[in-house]
């Protein structure tokens, strides 16, 4: 059969319905159906709106959100724009709610209930939705392919574009499929997940390519773990993962704010049943992993690549040939300060942090809670925070009674925002300081200046939190 | 956008792979809302030994003399040859907003993260990419020599070595017009605004539920 007579992959099904025009050379122009705005990467956009005296072309097509500066603490909260501390942080808070009033821009301001993580928010408000493309000047824009959407990030002069055009120069990328198929053990979660495909193909493994995940371990996912593994798509180099629509998609959506209702959900429910890859569509790239052979993951490195099962060890560097890599291993175990050999077990942690747009939702707090509940933090672990990826997790969480059981074993309970995972805020990890992580990303400094970061799930990072080491969740009485 | 013809300079060799967006500009300097000043704070971390503030006089700073970026053979550089995965991480446009304030014009390096790589194009900044071996090549010539420089011809598609040899790469053909044109995106795309309204309009009408307006709620 010939190329032509091939199916369409949902990647090339959404990418086909937003092509306004195309090039010669394959550039192209997409329509983009909803843009997410956060504070740091758009102040230089609207600014050059200003200059050029444009115009938003679609302003409701546009969300905002504060959150990757804002303080977590209720004191600081509480004050509004006069509890951020740091006056470069005010400012730019200030500023996206300049910008949003003077070009007529929906923001959830950052004491409004909804306000919270921008990838959080956008699915909670059904402000994402299947077959959109949607854009935000954010690497982790990916989470939203979870429910069938084409995401990605861009930088902020794609956002000023976006903005003025609802358009997009692109070129296509190509199609990867990564099946993970088989029955997760128990106490696997989906960020052990993403972390293995990770593990498996690297950190510039989809490089260049759209991710389609697929398979009965996906399929089983409930809709946020899915997210949890979009978000990390781009871990792994690709810009924009994606999960096939099925019940649980639309019944997630369903009665959101921004979804459609009535005769138009019906509609859109019939329209959106269709967004699957064809059973005959061709993957440019095929890459297969067994679920059932999952165990818990942990990174030890500097790269989300660099991780092992909570029963392995850390990887002898001079048993690498590779001597490039031998080298990315040997300097990230001097960053890591940790050993080649060593059982990942025996890694100690000072701190732990469950929070970040991979892991902050209802589901990962209850998670979390299960495994802390009636125990208490190690005293070693001198810091242990939960911080929910918005108002309404955080409304829910204490509605279930969920901080309590935080509190009481010790951990703090904070206001919804990015938090440590960038530590872009006050929340900020100490110098040589080791901590169990539920966010994305192990990069130097990433948590705070010399701080040293452990990727995990959140059931592993409560673990670790009440053993002051890392544990196997699969061992341990809940 | 600043034309892109002709550069030439020297080569500041990052012998590093999956060098990522926070280790090019970590995040606190994202707070500013400005675009320009960033230079003197690329590759923070590693350029200086203590920890960087925004809004601080970075002169009294204690340097980290054996960075590559701060020896003095490396002074005013403006070719950065990297190794594989440059630019991963983050989408911040802050990392070629401060490639660019320090005076780098070109990057060369045999892979690279996609956004960091559109990101260069839309400031000006060359994003080579050169098989491995080759860029192996070029650190050992670049390390062995001082004051090595490259002359890099977007219009020819060539680099020029010291000896006068020279080294081909391929760019994206809408790219490098609009490089060497210092052409703006956003001018161009609003040449195709009836295409666009009529898409939308078709688009609009065939799925309606994509445009619940957010500003009406
Ligand atoms: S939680 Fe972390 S990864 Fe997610 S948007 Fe915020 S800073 Fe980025």
């Amino acid at each position: 059969m010939g190329k032509n007579m091939t199916g369409k992959t949902l990647y090339d099904k959404i990418w086909d319905a937003h092509l306004v025009s195309q090039r010669e050379d394959g550039t192209a122009l997409i329509y983009i159906d909803r843009h997410l705005i956060h504070e740091v990467t758009s102040p230089q956009a609207f600014e050059g709106l200003r200059i050029a005296g444009r115009r938003p072309w679609r302003a409701g097509a546009n969300l905002a959100v504060p959150d990757h500066n804002i303080p977590t603490t209720k004191e600081e909260r509480s004050q509004g724009l006069a509890g951020i501390k740091d006056p470069v942080s005010k400012i730019q808070v200030k500023t996206l709610d300049e910008n949003c009033i003077e070009f007529n821009i929906f923001e959830l301001k950052m004491n409004d209930l909804r306000q919270g993580i921008v990838h959080v928010v956008g699915p909670e408000q059904g402000a994402t939705l299947p077959g959109m493309t949607i854009v935000c000047g954010d690497s982790h824009t990916s989470t939203h392919g979870a429910l069938g959407a084409l995401a990605n990030g861009i930088g902020t002069s794609e956002v000023e574009h976006v903005l003025a055009t609802q358009c997009l120069m692109q070129k296509k990328m190509k199609n990867m499929l990564v099946r993970v198929d088989g029955t997760l053990s128990v106490g696997v979660t989906a960020k052990d997940v993403v972390l293995a495909i990770i593990g498996e193909i690297g950190t510039a493994g989809g490089t260049g390519y759209t991710i389609e995940f697929a398979g009965e371990s996906i399929q089983s996912l409930s809709i946020e773990g899915r997210m949890t593994v979009c978000n990390m798509a781009i871990e792994a180099g690709a810009r924009a993962g994606l999960i096939a629509v099925d019940e649980k998609t639309l019944k997630y959506i369903k009665g959101r704010p921004f979804a459609p209702a009535g005769e138009l959900w019906d509609r859109a429910a019939n329209a959106w049943r269709e967004l699957v890859s064809d059973t005959d569509a061709s993957f440019d790239r095929t890459v297969e992993l067994n679920g059932a052979d999952i165990e818990p993951q942990v990174t030890w490195g500097t790269s989300p690549e660099m991780v092992a099962s909570v029963n392995g060890s850390i990887p002898d560097p001079l048993a690498e040939t590779d001597t490039i890599k031998r080298g990315n291993i040997e300097q990230a175990l001097n960053y890591m300060g940790l050993n080649g050999g060593t059982p990942i077990k025996d890694i100690k942690l000072d701190c732990v942090f469950i929070g970040s747009c991979t892991n902050s939702r209802i589901e990962d707090l209850r998670e979390a809670a299960q495994v802390v509940e009636g125990k208490q933090v190690a005293d070693s672990v001198e810091l242990a925070m939960v911080v929910p990826g918005s108002g309404l997790v955080k409304q829910q969480a204490e509605a279930e009674g969920l901080h309590k059981i935080f509190l009481s074993a010790g951990l703090e309970w904070r206001e919804p925002g990015c938090s440590m995972c960038l530590a872009m805020n006050a929340d900020q990890l100490g110098e040589g300081k080791h901590c169990a992580s539920t966010s994305n990303r192990n990069f130097e400094g990433r948590q705070g200046f010399g701080g040293r970061t452990h990727l995990v799930s959140p059931a592993m990072a409560a673990a670790a939190a009440i053993y002051g080491h890392f544990v196997d969740i699969r061992e341990i009485n809940i | 956008m600043r034309k892109f013809t002709k550069e030439k300079g020297v080569v500041l060799p990052l012998d590093r792979a999956n060098v990522d967006t926070d280790f090019i500009i970590p995040k606190q300097f994202l707070k500013s809302i400005k675009r320009s000043g960033f230079g003197v704070n690329l590759f923070d971390e590693h350029r200086y030994l203590d920890k960087g503030e925004p809004d601080v006089d970075n002169s009294n700073r204690p340097i980290n003399k054996d960075f590559v970026l701060n020896l003095p053979r490396y002074k005013g550089s403006r070719v950065l040859l990297a190794r594989d995965n440059f630019g991963c991480g983050s989408s911040r446009e802050h990392a070629p907003w401060a490639l660019d304030d320090y005076g780098f014009r070109v990057v060369i390096a045999p892979s690279y993260a996609d956004i960091f790589f559109n990101n260069c194009f839309k400031n000006g900044l060359l994003p080579i990419v050169l098989n491995r071996d080759t860029v192996d090549q070029l650190f050992m010539e670049v390390e062995a020599n001082e004051g090595y420089q490259l002359e890099i011809d977007l219009n020819t598609q060539k680099i020029i070595k010291p000896d006068d040899s020279h080294l081909e790469f391929s760019v994206d053909a809408f790219r490098k017009h609009c490089l060497l044109n210092g052409l703006d995106d956003i001018g161009l795309t609003l040449e195709d605004a009836d295409a666009i309204k009529s898409f939308e309009a078709n688009w609009q009408a065939q799925s309606p539920w994509y445009f619940s307006e957010t500003e009406t709620r």
